[in-house]
């Protein structure tokens, strides 16, 4: 057994597919209609056969005040893996993402969170070399 | 201040995690609940499960001792000094009587 997808609720898969692609970088996998939706997949440039990232609707009534807890309590939704946070913090602050915590120390890990414009907190880690 | 109010900011006071928590929003206003326990993580080097940090961060809050500030839809914690003011005053209070 093997995982092989992730998923993340957001409310309007077009805009997710551009932000999630030009901004942050991925690359769609699989876009397929489903129903009023779309299947749509996203892989890492660095991963292209790792695990996708689902994009997918938000429209279930349980989804939207979920959402809203996690950003009120500033939780990320999911959490994605870079070597260089801050040279990663840079690169996407120039092209206009909002953080809402800039880079920090947390223990073995350095992370920062931004907002995804699709109703999620999305963290960035970096594993710390031993020293 | 109410002697009940007094009470409440000796209690959160009481533990060296709300301490600590207090500290950091001092230095460090507008946290969320997240950036809290991430902060806790890193300087305590044990992260807190965030019910528990939640807890205490409520009896800061009862204490009047913190501000919320909302940052868009996101939560956030200021450290509320003015009440705690008001207790040094009683802490000084005892100790000048000691002293005469």
């Amino acid at each position: 057994m093997r995982i092989w997808i992730t998923s993340i609720f957001v409310d309007d898969q077009a805009k997710a597919l551009e932000f999630y692609t030009q901004k942050l970088g991925f690359v769609l996998k699989t876009d397929v209609p489903a129903g009023e939706a779309r299947w749509l997949t996203l892989v890492s440039k660095e991963q292209p056969a790792g695990t996708e990232l689902l994009l997918e609707p938000d429209g279930h009534p349980a989804v939207k005040p979920f959402k809203r807890g996690l950003v009120a309590d500033g939780i990320p939704a999911t959490s994605f893996q870079v070597d260089d946070l801050d040279a990663e913090y840079d690169r996407l602050a120039s092209c206009g993402v909002t953080f809402t915590i800039d880079p920090m120390d947390a223990g073995p890990v350095r992370i920062a969170v931004f907002d995804d414009t699709c109703g999620n907190l999305i963290q960035l880690i970096e594993m710390k070399k031993a020293a | 201040m109410q002697d009940d109010q007094t009470d409440l900011i000796f209690k959160a006071l009481a533990h060296p995690e709300r301490r600590r928590i207090l500290t950091s929003l001092r230095q460090r206003p507008g946290q969320s609940l997240f950036e809290i326990c991430a902060a806790s993580m890193s300087e305590t080097g044990h992260g807190l499960s965030r019910q528990t940090i939640s807890q205490h961060l409520d009896a800061l809050e009862r204490a009047g001792l913190l501000e919320i500030l909302w940052k868009g839809r996101t939560k956030t914690h200021a450290a509320r000094l003015a009440p705690l003011q008001a207790v040094t005053a009683i802490t000084k209070k005892i100790c000048d009587e000691e002293g005469a």
